[in-house]
């Protein structure tokens, strides 16, 4: 065993057990740790967003752009500072108009984006040979491939009640959703377990030493 | 002006996005450019905000001794402190060996990553006190999680060698048409509300009695 | 009190102690439990890659913060390691606020190993906060959504992006992410606008979604959670920490299906007491 000599690993692996404590039961040294780390990415956040936008993409445009000084990046700076107008009750409307530029913007990246991806390149991905000569595993892939998109679009149309055939392929539909599900299940125990290892990997390797990789 | 304003300014800002996607002529590109500049800097802003208001929010409740205020103080000296090291480092905060650096990876990273790894205890916890099989439905969704869980790990090899192959299959089609129904079907909604925001129909944001 | 009953009352605790075992003996044994097998979409990843003339250029963008760093920092330090061997020039970016200095890790061990030089052979652009109107900027412009790199220098000043104004010069869109913003937002605004091939690793939680993706050809390669990186590792020769976790996976995987079926099991007299009644 080679403990660490690092007092950031120690520091590390102490708040990796606080936090762990709260396995046993909550308790002090997990609300601790709890609110350290809230302190913290806050103000990781503030630095980061200063440094890597605020600063290259407003301030050094705007106030030392020399002869290329964009002027129209006071709309942003004032958008970006009416948001704090919040803070005041008779003022936080204002906040508003800085609100409507992100739900301007973002609907509509999403309704291109979303629109081509995943409906237009959906459909073209649907379009599949029913008869692959020489391969029957394809052909039977293909197949319920196209029959399962098809019956899980039709669960998903609430405007007829589903009884009679668009009940009964409606069903089809949801026994395609329950096996997506249940891989999505599957997936994220793997996901969930793997966290868990990369941090045992930490406590096992960087801080006791125990641990050769 | 505290509906009509920010109506027009979200509607402005849609349509450009919009028609800047299909129009390439310049007069429709720049403001189409522009206006993404600037939502980059104003959601930066957002973050600011974020802190701003957890500031108050915990410097109020140490103030009227409310529960677990103790701790607040040390999520309000976390924070100050976090800020004061990052801005003393300048423009080389995230370099090796800075102390900004260095905060990051014992405390931020450290209690990130932890805080998700708890997860794996309550799923196994999960798995036996809730995960009931009682109809046909949940059969398929066991028998799919059963088949995946175990044919995606190398010992699935070891105990049938078909398993890997079944967990193939299994997410290349039966899963694959049911993710694409849900994505297509989600896709039709993300851009009925979309435009019903950028219309000015969806408007939950801007009024303060609610939506119209 | 029967059996059933007592194990219906078993406090999850014990459960708890079982699932942090099965991770920490493996992992001090070093037993290998079976060899990891690369599939079919770890494969499409590693030649996607394979396929690149040397000297292209690729934008690499690690989406991810250390909440997932076991998944996806494996991906991302293969993913270098083979950019690098192949003398591919890589720009990065992270649209995740906890990612950058994770980027730059990657990028000190990988850059170490095949001696690699910031800013000649690689950049790390850094952090942008804007989701998908950063994609979609970047679609337009590189250089103006990213006036300088993570240290502060101008875009400008740095050989690797000389002649780069948008995706038509970039030869192959490498996504590791973690979730929103990643490679759905990535797919959405880049490729199926600009069509750039495109290649992802990601969490095991979001992999089921992508699959979609992979069938239609918006995605040529796909890496899914730990498992996935394990197999690409094998297919770099670097096995790493992903390859390395893969017998606790393996073990704790066989553990919750035993769970399940335990837990329906205890529950069974239960029901039938229920259904008799």
């Amino acid at each position: 065993m080679h403990l660490s000599g690092d007092i950031g690993v120690w520091i590390a692996a102490l708040l990796t057990l606080g936090i762990f404590s709260f396995l046993y039961k909550d308790n002090p040294a997990y609300k601790l740790c709890e609110h350290l780390f809230v302190g913290v990415s806050a103000g990781y956040y503030v630095v980061l967003n200063y440094f890597s936008v605020v600063r290259p993409n407003l301030l050094d445009p705007l106030f030392h752009g020399g002869a290329h000084t964009d002027f129209l990046l006071v709309i942003p700076l004032g958008l970006g500072v009416l948001l704090f107008s919040r803070f005041f009750p008779k003022g936080d409307w204002l906040s508003r108009w800085s609100i409507a530029l992100i739900l301007g913007v973002y609907p509509a990246l999403r309704i291109t984006g979303f629109g081509q991806g995943d409906f237009v390149e959906q459909i073209h991905g649907t379009m599949l040979p029913l008869w692959v000569p020489g391969h029957w595993g394809t052909t039977i892939g293909n197949w319920i491939l196209i029959v399962g998109l098809l019956t899980t679009l039709i669960f998903f149309f609430f405007s007829k009640e589903h009884k009679g055939a668009l009940g009964g392929t409606a069903r089809v539909g949801v026994y395609f959703l329950m096996v997506s599900f249940g891989a999505s299940y599957g997936y994220t125990v793997m996901a969930r377990i793997s966290l868990l290892i990369g941090r045992v990997m930490f406590l096992l390797h960087d801080w006791l030493g125990v641990l050769h990789l | 002006m505290k509906r009509e304003v920010p109506l027009f300014i979200s509607m402005v800002a849609g349509l450009f996005v919009l028609v800047g996607f299909f129009v390439p002529h310049p007069w429709v590109r720049t403001g189409y450019d522009k206006i993404q500049q600037w939502v980059i800097i104003v959601v930066a802003f957002t973050y600011v905000l974020g802190m701003a208001n957890l500031m108050r929010l915990n410097l109020e409740q140490i103030q009227r001794r409310a529960r677990d205020w103790p701790y607040k103080i040390a999520l309000v000296l976390a924070c100050v402190a976090t800020m004061a090291v990052g801005f003393h480092d300048g423009s080389k905060y995230l370099d090796d060996g800075t102390a900004f650096t260095w905060v990051y990876n014992n405390f931020y990273s450290a209690m990130s990553s932890t805080m998700f790894s708890l997860l794996a205890f309550f799923i196994a916890s999960a798995a036996f006190r809730a995960f009931r099989v009682r109809s046909v439905e949940a059969l398929l969704l066991a028998i799919a999680a059963f088949i995946l869980m175990l044919g995606r790990v190398p010992i699935g090899n070891l105990i049938h060698p078909a398993l890997p192959a079944a967990a193939d299959w299994l997410m290349e089609v039966p899963q694959n048409a049911a993710k694409r129904g849900i994505l297509m079907g989600a896709a039709l909604g993300v851009m009925a509300t979309g435009f019903r925001i950028i219309l000015g129909i969806e408007r939950t944001y801007g009024s303060e009695g609610g939506g119209g | 009190m029967s059996f059933f009953a007592n194990l219906r009352r078993l406090d999850r605790r014990w459960i708890f102690l079982a699932i942090g075992l099965l991770v920490v003996v493996p992992l001090l044994a070093g037993f290998h439990i079976a060899p990891v097998l690369p599939g079919s979409r770890a494969k499409g990843f590693y030649d996607a890659i394979e396929k690149l003339p040397p000297g292209s250029t690729v934008v690499l963008a690690g989406d991810y913060d250390p909440g997932t760093i076991a998944e996806n920092y494996p991906m991302h330090l293969a993913a270098a390691r083979q950019l690098m061997a192949r003398n591919i020039k890589i720009i990065a970016v992270e649209l995740y606020p906890g990612g950058p200095p994770l980027a730059d890790r990657v990028f000190r061990i990988a850059g170490a190993e095949y001696h690699k030089q910031e800013r000649i052979d690689y950049v790390n652009l850094g952090y942008k906060s804007g989701n998908e109107a950063v994609m979609s900027q970047m679609g337009s412009s590189i250089p103006v959504t990213f006036p300088a790199d993570r240290s502060g220098v101008p875009v400008t000043r740095i050989p690797v992006m000389k002649g780069i104004e948008n995706f038509g010069q970039i030869a192959l869109l490498v996504s590791i992410s973690a979730g929103y913003p990643g490679t759905k937002e990535w797919v959405q605004q880049v490729v199926s606008r600009y069509h750039v091939p495109m290649i992802a690793g990601v969490t095991a939680v979001s992999a089921p979604e992508y699959y979609p993706y992979l069938q239609a050809g918006q995605l040529q390669g796909l890496l899914g959670g730990m498992a996935g990186g394990a197999e690409y590792e094998v297919l770099v020769k670097h096995e790493g920490l992903a390859t390395r976790g893969m017998d606790a996976q393996s073990l704790a995987h066989v553990f919750i299906a035993f769970m399940i079926l335990l837990g329906n099991l205890a529950a069974l007299p239960q029901r039938s007491a229920k259904g008799g009644k």
